[in-house]
């Protein structure tokens, strides 16, 4: 069947045109788009307490009722995995909660995840009718995939896919991130026997060290590990391959398949002066602290600096969780310091809302260009540039350029740099052999075939700093080639 | 996982532990070093590995009481378990014939410096060895060190033995009579800044291993950053070592006082 025939066949189930019928279109758009329910900004900037608390049961019906179940779902060509949308949104209107899961999980690994950190206004909503052709808010899909995960899980009915016998292959996968894991499910549900390498002391990759517990909670990603521990998949802590284990280790130990999701770990600085004075950090460092190392905890025994004024410098998803971060943290100013203006911000439009919903301060249009030191060495000033928008770069998003002679000097206890990430170059440096693109990712085919046939890549060591679903995605297109090759 | 086999108490203040770390041991060279986390809530700290058995599958970790978790460590008995270790990290030391190869190690960096004593002299180098300390019983590894070196020069703060000076004047001994064609030191930031002063001026090729602090020693929080001509490295990965005469000593030693109150209140913990 092709995709249309598919996206048709499941359209005209008896019970999805009875549930078309039983409420005219003009009813449907006339729904107000449903409100996700969150905790007081001021509590929660106290805490790390999950901020959004998901719809209820009756909350997501009614906002499934919105969905016109389009026969050109267009929603769909805006997600990265092409989840059946309307199926899923329609299986929560007729109450099926766990069927609704259920096709979510076709297409994704980690619908409880997604739900909760995926750029929805980008992807399948911005390309809902309601926004396309009604120029009306549209349809929560975002909230209500996380709801349909939520209810699943909190259901304790979670059921573990089905599994083909054993087929006593080994395959490897270094990297416990989104991509590493969803590659891993797909492997033992193909029957494959996998292992999971992870360099630090945690699994999750950046869903445990990077982004915190108040957006996603570490429970929920636990869960998902716990799910594939349950389909056998065995996770190795504390080994790094490349320096632990070699590639040559890897196929003497009879794997016969190796999946590369190392993720793009290395923090990008600005090389400006007074960079590296004390409190000055990346934001990877910051979360890790805080996240990982759990630093905020006066039981543990990592250090962390507690700051009354705090910039972030930068405008992507890292920036709004270390300023909030900073924020929880007891900073009385917290302020995010971008160069190009709100409009241009790459972070989810709901963590900028947030954020200042939480009293973060937005300085669009100013750029650090120095760092000022006490004689201590702790940064306690930053010398910041104002910009205006010039002309579009090449991203297509107008290229800020300094006003001249507009410099403004403020004071600061921390600093953190989010100013992107470049790939973790310990595995390229690691095989020799392996094809290299000049901006350091994993060069791969449509398949996620790296230049060496044992090898597969996918997430961001490939794409370089991307997103949750896109390494899925990888994860699971490259089991499919994998197990494709290894099956012959 | 991660147990501890021997034990031995070099001096007050120092300890070599052997642990079980079998895939480490195989792939570890001199130079590397590992990442340990001793509990749930513990830190993640850097030690060097100074020696390895591929047979025994065991490292040897020597480690100075500094603060909380080396002093934990310190602590911790033969048969107890490491949570965490990870390695080896790093950059392996780059080993070639020079000719006369000069080694400084100060405290416990003498540690550290023993696979490099015993790798250049294995390369074919002339080696001789500059150890100091505060006095006598801090001086570590000293048999082990001889061993490997043509010559083993042994400086006291206080002249309790050996001769009475910084490491610097040792150094600077052998200079002065002889040819050396590259020094690698180890030990306290403030004495490799002025080991490599001096090797400057004399213009020998010098080599430091940095101690800054880490987190996760995979490259990836750039906590470990410094600067070395010019240029922001991460220690870590970049290194730790590094051309000693590139490297902003001053900015380093500021950095490594980040978390200098913090880590005193911590103290309190050990009781
Ligand atoms: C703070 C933050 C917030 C973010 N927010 C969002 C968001 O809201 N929405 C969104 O879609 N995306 C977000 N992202 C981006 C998203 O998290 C990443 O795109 C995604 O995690 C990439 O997945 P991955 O599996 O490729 O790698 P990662 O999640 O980076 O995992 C890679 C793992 O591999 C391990 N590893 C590396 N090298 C080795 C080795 N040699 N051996 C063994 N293990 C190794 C690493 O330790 C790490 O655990 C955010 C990122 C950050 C940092
Ligand atoms: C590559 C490398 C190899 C090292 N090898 C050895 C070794 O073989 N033997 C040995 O005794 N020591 C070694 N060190 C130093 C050792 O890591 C520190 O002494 C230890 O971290 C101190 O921790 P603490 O909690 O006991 O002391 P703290 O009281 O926390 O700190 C004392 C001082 O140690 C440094 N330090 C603190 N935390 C860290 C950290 N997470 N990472 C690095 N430095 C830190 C700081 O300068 C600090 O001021 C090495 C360091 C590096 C970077
Ligand atoms: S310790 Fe984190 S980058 Fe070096």
């Amino acid at each position: 069947m092709t995709r249309e025939e598919k996206i048709a066949a499941a359209r005209s189930q008896a019970w999805r045109e009875a549930l078309r019928k039983s409420m005219k279109a003009k009813d449907r758009t006339d729904l107000p788009r449903v409100r996700m329910n969150e905790l007081d900004a001021e509590y929660r900037s106290h805490n790390r307490e999950e901020v959004n608390q998901g719809l209820t049961a009756e909350q997501a019906v009614q906002e499934a009722r919105r969905c016109l179940d389009c026969a050109n779902p267009t929603c769909m060509t805006g997600c990265p995995v092409e989840i059946s949308i309307p199926s899923f949104v329609k299986n929560i209107e007729r109450g099926e909660f766990l069927e609704a899961a259920k096709v979510l999980k076709e297409t994704s690994s980690l619908p409880a995840v997604c739900g909760r950190v995926c750029p929805q206004e980008k992807q399948c909503e911005s390309q809902c009718f309601y926004v396309q052709k009604l120029g009306k808010p549209a349809v929560a899909i975002g909230y209500l995939e996380r709801f349909a995960a939520d209810y699943e899980r909190e259901s304790g009915q979670t059921i573990l896919p089905e599994q083909a016998p054993k087929n006593g292959i080994k395959v490897a996968v270094v990297g416990s991130g989104p991509a590493g894991l969803s590659f891993a499910g797909d492997m033992a549900k193909y029957g494959y026997d996998v292992t999971v390498f992870e360099a630090l002391h945690e699994i999750g990759g950046v869903l445990k060290y990077g982004i915190p517990e108040f957006r996603l909670p570490n429970a929920i990603v636990d869960c998902e590990i716990d799910n594939l521990r349950r389909m056998g998949v065995s996770f190795e802590k504390d080994i790094i391959i490349g320096k632990t284990l070699s590639l040559d280790d890897l196929k003497a130990q009879g794997f016969q398949g190796i999946f590369v999701a190392s993720g793009a770990g290395l923090p990008n600085f600005m090389n400006i002066p007074g960079e590296n004075l004390i409190n000055i950090m990346s934001s990877n460092e910051y979360l890790t602290r805080v996240n990982l190392m759990d630093a905020a905890n006066p039981e543990s025994d990592t250090p962390v600096p507690f700051g009354k004024r705090v910039a972030v410098i930068g405008g992507g998803n890292t920036a709004m969780d270390s300023v909030r971060t900073a924020r929880r943290l007891g900073a009385e100013r917290a302020m995010i310091v971008y160069r190009r203006s709100e409009e241009e911000m790459p972070a989810r439009l709901e963590e900028v809302k947030h954020a200042k919903e939480e009293g973060v301060e937005f300085m669009t249009l100013h750029n650090p260009v120095e760092y000022l030191g006490d004689e201590q060495g702790r940064v306690c000033q930053m010398r910041l540039q104002k910009m205006e928008l010039g002309e579009p770069d090449a991203s297509g998003r107008r290229r800020p350029v300094p006003i001249e002679g507009a410099i403004e000097t403020v004071d600061v206890d921390i600093v953190i740099v989010s100013v992107g990430v470049s790939p973790n170059p310990l595995i390229p440096n690691s095989i020799p052999d392996l094809e290299i693109s000049r901006k350091g990712t994993i060069v791969v085919d449509d398949n996620m075939r790296s230049s060496l046939p044992i090898i597969f890549a996918g997430g961001d060591i490939v794409r370089g700093g991307a997103t949750v679903i896109l390494a899925m995605g990888d994860g699971r297109r490259a089991a499919a080639a994998m197990h494709e090759q290894l099956k012959k | 996982m991660n147990k501890i086999v021997s034990k031995k108490d070099f001096s007050e203040l120092v300890v070599q532990l052997e642990v079980e770390a079998p895939l480490i041991a195989r792939a570890r060279k001199a130079g590397h070093f590992v990442i340990v986390k001793l509990d749930k809530l513990g830190e993640r700290i850097p030690l060097t590995i100074s020696a390895a058995d591929t047979e025994k599958g065991t490292i040897t970790l020597v480690v100075q009481r500094v603060g909380l978790t080396s002093n934990k460590l310190c602590n911790m008995q033969v048969g107890d378990e490491i949570q965490d270790l990870v390695g080896p990290l790093g950059k392996a030391t780059h080993i070639e014939h020079f000719g006369t190869v000069v080694c400084a190690g100060g405290g416990v960096g003498v540690a550290p410096l023993l696979p490099i004593v015993q790798a250049m002299k294995q390369a074919g180098n002339r080696v001789i060895s500059v150890l100091a300390a505060r006095s006598k019983n801090l001086i570590i590894l000293e048999d082990e060190i001889r061993k490997w070196s043509d010559e083993v020069i042994i400086m006291t703060d206080d002249g309790s033995y050996g001769e009475k000076g910084l490491v610097t004047a040792g150094v600077e001994s052998i200079i002065q009579r002889e040819k050396v064609d590259c020094c690698v030191t180890i030990g306290p930031a403030i004495m490799m800044k002025f080991v490599s002063l001096l090797t400057a001026k004399y213009n020998v090729p010098t080599v430091a291993s940095l101690n800054t602090i880490m987190v996760d020693g995979t490259g990836m929080c750039g906590g470990c950053r410094v600067s070395v001509g010019g240029q922001t490295k991460f220690v870590c990965v970049d290194g730790p070592e590094f051309d000693a005469h590139q490297v902003d000593w001053d900015g380093m030693m500021r950095r490594m006082g980040s978390y200098k109150a913090y880590e005193k209140e911590e103290m309190k913990k050990l009781g």
